[in-house]
C-alpha cells in the first residue's frame, strides 16, 4: 500500500483531474445541450436509477471520459455543421435549373492547393484529438491505488456476477456495495475482473467505461464515486442466452452505512430453528453442490453465495425482485423465470418447496 | 453503338428456349455478366431473409420484457442477421458488381479466369446455403440448438464445445470457410483481370475510379480473408480434435480469437465500403455533369485507407484490457483513417460544386449516402477516442454507427448502383417515380430506425440483449427504432415492385441513358456475351466525353 508522499502525489493527480482545463474551460455546455438535449432530459431528476447516461458521470473514470467525449462531440459537431452545410449548399446552389441551356458546366480536374488544405487541416484536428485521447488513456489506466482503496474481485458467470471482497471476507452476488469517496480522503474501489466461463463486460455507465471479464486473464478497473445512490449497469459483452438478464446494481453508500453493510455481510448465515425443515431440504438436495451458505454443508461455487440472500434487492441477476413469491417460482421452474438459465429444476414436491423457500427467506 | 454485324448477333442464344434449358445455361455459364447478376440476385435474396430476421428482433424490442420470441430465437436471429448481411449480402452484391462492371469498364471481353469465376460464385452460394441449412441440420449428436447463436464475430470461448453444443457453430465456421475460398478466388481473378486485360490506351492512371477501388478491394480481400480462414480452422481443430487455441478451460486464449477475427474484420469493413465509394465516384460526376475532382488524390486516398485500415483492428478491443500504449496506438491509427476518408468526401463535394446536378434516383441515393456517411464517419471518430469507446463499445451507439456505415453508406450506394446500371444489364430503365418513393421512404425509415439507437447506447443500453427492463429510458428509443422498420419495409416493397415491373414493362434504355462517360455505355444494353465487337481504344479516363466533345477532349488535361 502506498503511503506518505506517494499517496499525496496520487491525491494531487486525483484533484487535478477533476478541476483541469477540460472541466472548466473547454466544456461547451451549450453545444452539448443542443446536440444531446434528449439525453440531458432523460438524465434529469434525483432518482439515480432513472438514467444510466454516460453524460451524467458521478465517478473518476466516467468524469474523465465525459471530458474527452465533450471535446470529441464539439469537434465532430463543428465538422458536421461545416461539411453538412457545404453539402446542403452545393445541392441547392448547383441544381440544374429549369431554364438550363443544356451545355456542360466547366470541367475542373482538381487542385493541388485545395487537396493539400483539406489534408493538412484534418491532420491537425486528428493530432489534437490524439493527444487528448492518449492523455486520458494514461490518466485512467495509470491511476495509482491509494491506501484507503477498497479491493473487490468480480467474477463473471453465465449469467450473474460474483462479487468478492477478499480483504473483508465477503462474498455476494449481482450487487456491488462501495463507499462514497471524499476528495480529501479518497476511498476509490479497485476491481480485479475475472470470468468463470465466457467473456463478459462490466459496465455501469455513470461510474466508468466498460472493461471485459475474460477467462484465463485478470483485468483491472477502478471507480471513485463522489455521489451516493444506486447505479445500474449490466453485462455489455454478449455471453450467451441470458446476456440480457445479467444486471448489475452498484450501491454507493456513505462510509458509515457501508461499514454497517460490511458488518452485516460478515455475520454467519441465520440459523432460525423455525426453518430447520427447510434447511434440511436445502442440505439434502443438489442445491449444496452449487451454492454456498456459510456455516452449513453448502460450499458450492458454481452458483451465487446465498449466505445473505435476502439482503439483496433482486433475484437471478435482476430478472426478478427478491420476494418469496419469485423465489418460489424460480426454484420451482428456473426456465420459466429466466429461460436458458443454468440452474436445474429440482422437482421438489409442494411441501418441500415451501419449506425450502421458508428457509431461504430467513437468510437475511 | 449498336451491334453492327448481324452474324455476331446471331451467336446469341435463341430467344425461345425451355425454362430448363435456360436454367442449365445459367448454371453452367462462365460469362462474367451472368455470374455478376447471379451474385447480385443471391445477395438481394439473402438481403430479404436477413431483413426479416432484423424485423423479428425489432418487434421483440418494441416493449420491455417482451415475449414475442424466446432469448434463444432472438440470439439466433441476431447471429444470422449479422453473418448473412456481411458475408452473404454485402460480399456477393459487391463482388457481383465488380464482376459485371470491371471487364466492361476496362474494355475486356471477360474476366481473366472465367472458370475460376464460376467456381468462386458457386462456392460463395454454397457457403450461404450451408449457413441456412443449419436451421435443419445443426442439432447434432448433442441436441444443442439449431441455427448459430454465438454472434457474428463468435467470440471465444462461447464457441467452445462446452458452451456451444450441437453443430450450429460448425455450420457457421464451415460456411465462412467455404465462402472465403470463393472470395479469394474472385479477388485473384479481379487482380489478374485489371492488371492484364485493360484495353489499349488504358494505363493504370486512366482506369475509372470504380476499377481502381475494386483493385484495392481485391488486394485487401487477399490479406484479410486469410487470418479469418486460419481462425476458422483453429476453431474446428478446437471443436473436433481437442486443440486448445481458444479453449480457456485448458489454457487457451480468448483474446487471440479477437485479434484473429478483427484483423480480418476491420479490413472487411473497407472491403465492403470501398465498392460503395466506387459507385459514388462513378455516379456523382455523371449526375453533376462534371469530371471527378482530384482523381489522383482519390486513388491515393483509397490506397491510404487500405494500408491504414490494416493497422486499426484492435480498436474493436479497447475494452479487453490492453496496456495504455496499445490503446493509444490503435486510437491514433484509427483516427488517421479519417484523413483519407475526409479527402474522399471533400472531393465528392468539390465534384458537386459548380455542377448542374440532375436529381435522378441514382443521384438521390448518392446524396443520401454522402450525408449519412458523414454522420457515420463522425461517430467513427468518437469511437476512435479510446476512453469514449470504453463507454460506447458494445452499446447501441456502436450498432447505430455501423448501420450508418453499412446501410446509410453502403446500401444507399448499392441502390444507387442498381438504379444506375440496371438499364445496362436489362435494357430497361427503372421507374423514376417509384424510385423517388423508394428513396424517400428508405431515407425516413433508415434514419428513424438507426438515429435513435445512438441515444439508446448513450443512456446505457448494451447491444445484443433480447429484452430490457422498463423504467430505464430505453423504451422510447426502441419504439422509434422499430417504427422506422415499417418505412424501410415499405421502401423495399416499392423497390421490388419497381424491379419486377421495369423488367417487364420498363422504358427501353438505349445504350447510354445517363449521358455517361465510361466504356460500359459504349456497348448495347444488355451487352452481348463478347461485350465489345472491336476492342476499344481509349485516350483518357472518360472515353465517351472525348467522343461527345471532340473539341475539348479530356486527354488534353490529364
Amino acid at each position: 500500500m502506498p503511503t506518505g508522499p506517494v499517496r499525496a502525489y496520487w491525491v494531487g493527480r486525483w484533484r487535478e483531474g477533476r478541476t483541469s482545463a477540460w472541466g472548466s474551460r473547454v466544456r461547451p455546455a451549450i453545444l452539448l445541450a443542443v446536440t444531446l438535449g434528449a439525453v440531458a432530459v432523460a438524465s434529469a431528476g434525483d432518482d439515480t436509477t432513472r438514467t444510466s447516461s454516460v453524460f451524467a458521470p458521478v465517478s473518476g473514470p466516467a468524469d474523465a471520459v465525459y471530458r474527452v467525449a465533450t471535446l470529441a462531440l464539439a469537434i465532430t459537431g463543428a465538422i458536421f455543421v461545416v461539411v453538412g452545410g457545404l453539402l446542403a449548399y452545393s445541392v441547392v446552389r448547383f441544381r440544374r435549373r429549369p431554364d438550363d441551356d443544356g451545355t456542360e458546366p466547366a470541367q475542373v480536374y482538381g487542385s493541388e492547393q485545395v487537396e493539400l488544405a483539406w489534408t493538412v487541416i484534418p491532420i491537425l484536428v486528428v493530432i489534437v484529438l490524439c493527444l487528448v485521447t492518449a492523455r486520458t488513456v494514461y490518466d485512467v489506466q495509470g491511476a495509482q491505488k491509494p491506501a484507503g482503496a477498497i479491493d473487490v474481485t468480480i467474477v463473471g458467470h453465465q449469467w450473474w456476477w460474483e462479487v468478492r471482497y477478499p480483504a473483508l471476507g465477503i462474498v455476494t452476488a449481482n450487487e456491488l456495495h462501495v463507499p462514497v469517496s471524499d476528495s480529501a480522503d479518497p476511498t476509490p474501489t479497485f476491481m480485479a475482473l475475472e470470468s468463470a466461463d465466457v467473456v463478459h463486460s462490466f459496465w455501469v455507465p455513470r461510474l466508468a467505461g466498460k472493461t471485459d471479464l475474460i477467462p484465463n486473464r485478470t483485468n483491472h478497473m477502478w471507480i471513485e464515486p463522489r455521489e451516493t445512490g444506486l447505479f445500474l449497469g449490466q453485462c455489455a459483452e454478449y455471453c450467451g442466452t441470458q446476456h440480457a438478464h445479467m444486471l448489475l446494481r452498484v450501491y454507493v453508500q456513505p462510509r458509515a452505512e457501508f461499514d454497517r453493510w460490511v458488518a452485516a455481510q460478515r455475520r454467519p448465515a441465520a440459523a432460525d430453528p423455525a426453518a430447520a425443515d427447510g434447511r434440511r431440504v436445502f442440505e439434502t438436495t443438489a442445491c449444496v453442490n452449487c451454492h454456498t451458505v456459510r456455516g452449513t454443508v453448502a460450499t458450492g461455487r458454481f452458483g451465487p453465495d446465498l449466505t445473505h440472500l435476502m439482503s439483496r434487492a433482486t433475484l437471478v441477476a435482476g430478472a426478478a425482485p427478491m420476494t418469496r413469491a419469485s423465489l418460489h417460482a424460480w426454484i420451482d421452474d428456473p426456465d420459466r423465470v429466466k429461460p436458458g438459465a443454468l440452474m436445474p429444476a429440482m422437482k421438489l414436491d409442494a411441501p418441500a418447496l415451501d419449506q425450502l423457500v421458508g428457509y431461504l427467506a430467513t437468510l437475511e | 453503338m449498336a451491334v453492327l454485324d448481324p452474324t455476331l448477333a446471331a451467336i446469341r442464344p435463341a430467344e425461345r428456349t425451355s425454362a430448363l434449358a435456360t436454367l442449365h445455361e445459367w448454371v453452367v455459364t462462365v460469362d462474367h455478366k451472368r455470374l455478376g447478376l447471379m451474385y447480385i440476385a443471391s445477395g438481394l435474396t439473402f438481403f430479404l431473409v436477413a431483413g426479416i430476421e432484423a424485423t423479428i428482433m425489432r418487434i421483440q424490442l418494441v416493449v420491455p420484457e417482451n415475449h414475442f420470441v424466446s432469448p434463444q430465437v432472438f440470439n439466433r436471429m441476431m447471429t444470422m442477421h449479422g453473418t448473412t448481411m456481411v458475408f452473404f449480402v454485402g460480399m456477393p452484391i459487391l463482388l457481383g458488381f465488380a464482376n459485371y462492371l470491371v471487364p466492361l469498364m476496362i474494355g475486356a471481353r471477360d474476366m481473366a479466369f472465367p472458370r475460376l469465376n464460376a467456381f468462386s460464385f458457386w462456392m460463395s452460394l454454397f457457403g450461404s446455403l450451408l449457413l441456412y441449412f443449419s436451421f435443419l441440420g445443426a442439432e447434432g449428436l448433442y441436441g444443442g440448438g439449431n441455427a448459430p447463436d454465438v454472434g457474428w464475430f463468435a467470440y471465444a470461448p462461447l464457441t467452445a464445445r462446452v458452451f456451444s453444443r450441437g453443430n450450429s457453430t460448425d455450420y457457421w465456421t464451415l460456411s465462412l470457410l467455404v465462402s472465403g475460398i470463393g472470395s479469394i478466388g474472385t479477388a485473384v481473378n479481379l487482380i489478374a483481370t485489371i492488371l492484364c486485360l485493360r484495353c489499349e490506351g488504358m494505363t493504370l492512371g486512366k482506369m475509372p475510379l470504380l476499377v481502381w477501388l475494386n483493385f484495392v478491394v481485391a488486394c485487401m480481400i487477399l490479406v484479410a480473408i486469410s487470418p479469418l480462414t486460419a481462425a476458422q480452422i483453429m476453431l474446428l481443430l478446437d471443436r473436433f480434435l481437442g486443440a486448445h487455441f481458444f479453449d480457456t478451460q485448458a489454457g487457451g486464449s480468448a483474446v487471440l480469437w479477437q485479434h484473429f477475427f478483427w484483423i480480418f474484420g476491420h479490413p472487411e469493413v473497407y472491403v465492403l465500403m470501398l465498392p460503395g465509394f466506387a459507385f459514388a465516384s462513378e455516379i456523382i460526376p455523371v449526375f453533376s455533369r462534371k469530371v471527378i475532382f482530384g482523381y489522383p488524390f482519390m486513388v491515393a486516398a483509397t490506397v491510404a485507407i487500405a494500408f491504414i485500415g490494416l493497422g486499426v483492428w484492435a480498436h474493436h478491443m479497447f475494452t479487453v484490457g490492453m496496456a495504455p500504449a496499445g490503446n493509444a496506438f490503435f486510437a491514433v491509427s484509427t483516427m488517421l483513417v479519417a484523413v483519407p476518408t475526409g479527402i474522399k468526401i471533400f472531393n465528392w463535394l468539390a465534384t458537386l460544386w459548380g455542377g448542374k446536378i440532375r436529381f435522378a434516383t441514382p443521384m438521390l441515393f448518392c446524396l443520401g449516402f454522402l450525408f449519412q456517411f458523414l454522420c457515420a464517419g463522425l461517430t467513427g471518430v468518437m469511437l476512435a477516442v479510446a476512453p469514449f469507446d470504453w463507454q460506447l463499445s458494445d452499446s447501441y451507439f456502436v450498432v447505430a454507427h455501423f448501420h450508418y456505415v453499412l446501410i446509410g453508406g453502403l446500401l444507399f450506394t448499392i441502390f444507387a448502383a442498381i438504379y444506375y446500371w440496371f438499364p445496362k444489364a436489362t435494357g430497361r430503365l427503372l421507374d423514376e417515380t417509384l424510385g423517388r418513393w423508394h428513396f424517400w421512404l428508405f431515407v425516413i425509415g433508415f434514419n428513424l430506425t438507426f438515429a435513435p439507437q445512438h441515444f439508446a447506447g448513450l443512456i446505457g443500453m448494451p447491444r445484443r440483449i433480447y429484452t430490457y427492463q422498463a423504467g430505464r429510458g430505453f423504451e422510447v428509443w426502441n419504439q422509434l427504432s422499430s417504427a422506422g422498420v415499417v418505412f424501410q419495409l415499405a421502401a423495399i416493397l416499392v423497390f421490388l415492385w419497381n424491379l419486377g415491373r421495369s423488367l417487364v414493362r420498363g422504358e427501353p434504355a438505349g445504350d447510354d441513358p445517363w449521358d455517361a462517360w465510361t466504356l460500359e455505355w459504349t456497348t448495347t444494353s444488355p451487352p452481348p456475351a463478347y461485350n465489345f465487337e472491336t476492342p476499344p481504344v481509349v485516350r483518357s479516363r472518360r472515353p465517351l466525353w472525348d467522343v461527345k466533345h471532340p473539341e475539348d477532349p479530356d486527354w488534353r488535361y490529364e
